[in-house]
């Protein structure tokens, strides 16, 4: 019996200890959006728009900041939950906490969280994010400055704004200036942008480039978001079943596949080591597409010979690079806010949203910031800090009032929920067929094997 | 003195007497607490294996996947996922896949680990440092197989150092395994075979050491070469070891799918030959968690896995199975 008390004891305890896991929910709260919370949790899967917050947002009361955790000067609680992205986890705690809402109670609840373009329509479109303007309560003259593809890309099917960016990433042509004051005898953006100012003139250079020696792209996914950005319609039709081999697919295809042929890329996948190398002084690249971030946190890196040396003239291709429009407008990343429904927080996230971005003097700010150079999504802070500014990466350019110009071009009406899976398995279908491993219709037909699996419900259109 | 000595007689014997009683309640709750101790791993088994196994076979019925945030079914649909994965899909091709890279990996990796496996238990031989070699065999194992997929992606990528240095002997200009479907089966099966290969020798090793070390050593007196003694007393005794490394390595074979996806980058390529059917699977699961299909492939997998057992255990075991039927005969 003594032996048999503790365990005995243990078992029970287990046993309890399940009960209380299955029977422990208290009674539901409603799921309407209300204020006076004392905590704010945030859901996001990096610290950078918590860096933004902490560093841009008024009210914060710094000296308590800690780990996951701030404290505003009036008391209230921002709760930070960072779930990074590797292998989907991000969004797969973010579908369980959200569909878990209604039964939690109010100050257990996900308030806020943050999204990306590329699946933004699967949280826009669902029923777990808030009217930016009806329920959130930003008004039209408060939005009116952001620039129209950030608002297109969060508006759900009943025209409703589901969410609200800081940052816009239109994106460019960049190019080395030595390669082309070797070929053409001058760098000059406004003579180069001639030459790549649509795709015909874009392949003739490409032409010349290799008669030089040189690479016009690195490799077969370099050019895909400037073709998938301006297709004709949605990958998926609004029946939701349909796919649609979009004329701009197909016309990106049609180029990479003569590009590999003849020698005008490199062969590389994006991201890749020969990629990366492809940006350094050792680069037979003439030029890659990037947007905003991209320049400042991925093609300066790459450009550097020593990355421990100072980034200056001398160091590597620093200076020896520049920027054209090329010959499409298209945008490249972008991360989203969205208040979630059933928050018990809508004042605050009001006031977040409106000073990260809506507020004009704050979104300068952060641009102007040198240590973040994020390009925020405000039309007249943009402008304000375009005159006369000079990048010295990219040799005194101008690059900003580029970014002005090329953000107002972007149309992102044609955006679907499955645009994440499309992309993906599309360049990875094709890929064998730029090597020249199978034929273009066992690549569609690879293509479509993958997608149903992806999703089930998708079919070719016949 | 004498009356101590019965004292301690008295007690002694009542001493035995307690023993006897306590021996008897000690037999009793032995095998109860045997039982006891069993039962927490019953308890994990239930709940973390069986039931999700129960689960998989009946969602296996339903269809049910998720379109964004919201779920389409349950929705009882009889053998619809299972006509939609054996005609439809490619899981036969996948199939032919998975047990293509296995076997392309197995065959080596069985002869490399048996032929070890003996050398380092050969009593002759009697073979230096073999504490050493083993640990060094061995360590492979240790390594995550995602790790190793992605050591064996950067070794020969096409900037990398293998390809350097074909190019440098003028055996290619350009490298990529990824435009041959063997090269990258062979890659990916001579990563399984790096992995497993000491797990198998340490088991075989196991295995040799059980013999009977006389019986050797009456095969030498009678003058058997060393081809005669592994034929006919090392592989007959070592039957039943074989089997369980037949066994699980066919298993594991069958369920491939951290060194693919990582290699591949989850593609399968090129052109789908290198896609097993656990990638099938996780693709199914990924995005639209399509519980329905993704359990007809798991229960197509079992009976699959079910039927290969038996083969294997057949062709094991087949002479025994042959000579008892004649004995019976007889």
């Amino acid at each position: 019996m003594k032996k048999r008390l503790p365990v005995l004891l243990l078992a029970l305890v287990m046993v309890f200890s399940i009960s209380i896991a299955a029977f422990g929910c208290d009674k539901v709260e409603s799921m309407d959006a209300v204020s006076g919370g004392k905590v704010l949790r945030i859901r996001c899967w990096n610290d950078e728009f918590q860096s933004r917050f902490r560093s841009f947002y008024p009210d914060v009361n710094s000296e308590k900041s800690g780990e996951g955790v701030d404290y505003l000067t009036d008391g209230t609680k921002i709760e930070w939950v960072i779930v990074a992205n590797q292998n989907n986890a991000y969004q797969i705690a973010l579908d369980t906490a959200l569909k878990a809402q209604d039964e939690k109670k109010r100050e257990d609840r996900v308030d806020m969280f943050l999204i990306e373009a590329d699946y933004a329509s699967k949280y826009v479109d669902s029923e777990y994010s808030l009217d930016i303007k009806k329920d959130v309560g930003l008004t039209d003259n408060l939005l009116k400055d952001q620039y129209e593809y950030t608002q297109t890309i969060v508006t759900d099917k009943n025209n409703k704004l589901k969410a609200t960016s800081w940052q816009a990433a239109p994106g460019l042509y960049a190019y080395r200036r030595d390669i082309a004051k070797e070929v053409f005898e001058t760098d000059d953006p406004d003579v180069i942008q001639e030459k790549v100012s649509d795709w015909v003139k874009f392949e003739e250079t490409a032409a010349t480039m290799k008669e030089n020696g040189y690479y016009m792209l690195s490799g077969f996914d370099d050019s895909f978001r400037v073709f998938s950005n301006n297709m004709t319609g949605k990958w998926v039709k609004d029946d939701n079943k349909t796919i649609n081999e979009d004329a701009a697919i197909n016309n990106w295809i049609k180029q990479t596949k003569d590009f590999s042929e003849k020698g005008y890329n490199n062969g590389t996948t994006l991201w890749d080591e020969n990629w990366q190398k492809g940006q350094g002084p050792e680069g037979k690249v003439f030029g890659y597409f990037y947007s905003t971030w991209g320049i400042n946190f991925t093609l300066l890196g790459n450009s550097l010979a020593d990355k421990n040396k100072p980034e200056e003239e001398g160091n590597g291709l620093y200076g020896k690079w520049a920027v054209c429009p090329g010959p499409q407008a298209y945008y490249w990343g972008g991360t989203w806010l969205c208040a979630a429904a059933g928050t018990d927080n809508v004042t605050l996230i009001r006031d977040i949203m409106y000073h990260l971005t809506c507020n004009k003097d704050t979104m300068k700010a952060i641009t102007a910031d040198v240590k973040i150079q994020d390009f925020t999504n405000n039309k007249a802070a943009m402008a304000e800090l375009a005159v006369g500014y000079e990048s010295a990466f990219l040799g005194g350019q101008n690059h900003i009032q580029m970014f002005l110009e090329a953000a107002d071009k972007i149309d992102m009406s044609n955006i679907s929920p499955y645009d994440q899976g499309c992309n993906e398995k599309i360049q990875g279908a094709m890929a064998d067929y730029f090597k020249g491993t199978i034929s273009l219709d066992k690549a569609w037909a690879n293509f479509y094997t993958n997608i149903k699996e992806t999703y089930p419900q998708l079919q070719k259109a016949s | 003195m004498i009356l101590e000595i019965e004292n301690k007689n008295k007690t002694f014997l009542d001493a035995d007497k307690t023993v006897d009683n306590k021996k008897k309640r000690k037999h009793f709750s032995y095998s109860k607490w045997g039982y006891l101790f069993l039962i927490p791993f019953f308890v994990a088994f239930f709940l973390f294996t069986f039931l999700p196994l129960i689960s998989t076979f009946y969602y296996s019925f339903f269809e049910y996947y998720s379109v964004g945030l919201d779920e389409v079914g349950p929705n009882f649909v009889k053998f619809e996922n299972y006509k939609q994965v054996i005609f439809e899909s490619q899981f036969f091709k996948y199939l032919g896949n998975t047990i293509i890279i296995w076997l392309l990996g197995f065959i080596p990796q069985i002869i490399i680990s048996l032929l070890l496996a003996v050398l380092f238990t050969d009593t002759r031989l009697k073979l230096k440092f073999t504490g050493f070699f083993k640990s060094i065999i061995y360590m492979p194992n240790l390594v995550m197989a995602s790790a190793f997929g992605m050591l064996f992606l950067t070794i020969f990528s096409t900037s990398g150092p293998i390809a350097n240095i074909l190019i440098r002997l003028n055996i290619t200009k350009h490298f990529d395994y990824s435009t041959s479907i063997w090269m990258t089966r062979g890659l990916i099966a001579s990563m399984n075979l790096l992995m497993w290969f000491g797990n198998t020798t340490i088991l075989l090793m196991a295995g040799v050491m059980g013999i009977d070390i006389s019986l050797f050593e009456a095969a030498r007196i009678d003058g058997a070469n060393s081809w005669k003694i592994f034929f006919k007393i090392t592989m007959p005794l070592l039957r039943p070891i074989f089997l369980f490394v037949l066994l699980t390595s066919m298993i594991g074979g069958i369920q491939l799918f951290d060194i693919p996806q990582v290699f591949t980058r989850g593609m399968g390529n090129p052109n789908l030959t290198s896609k097993t059917v656990i990638m099938y699977l996780a693709q199914v699961l990924g995005t639209s968690k399509n519980y329905g299909a993704a359990g007809a492939a798991s229960v197509m997998l079992f009976f699959i896995t079910v039927v290969l057992s038996l083969v294997l255990f057949v062709f094991t075991y087949k002479k025994d199975i042959s000579t008892k039927h004649k004995g019976r005969k007889a």
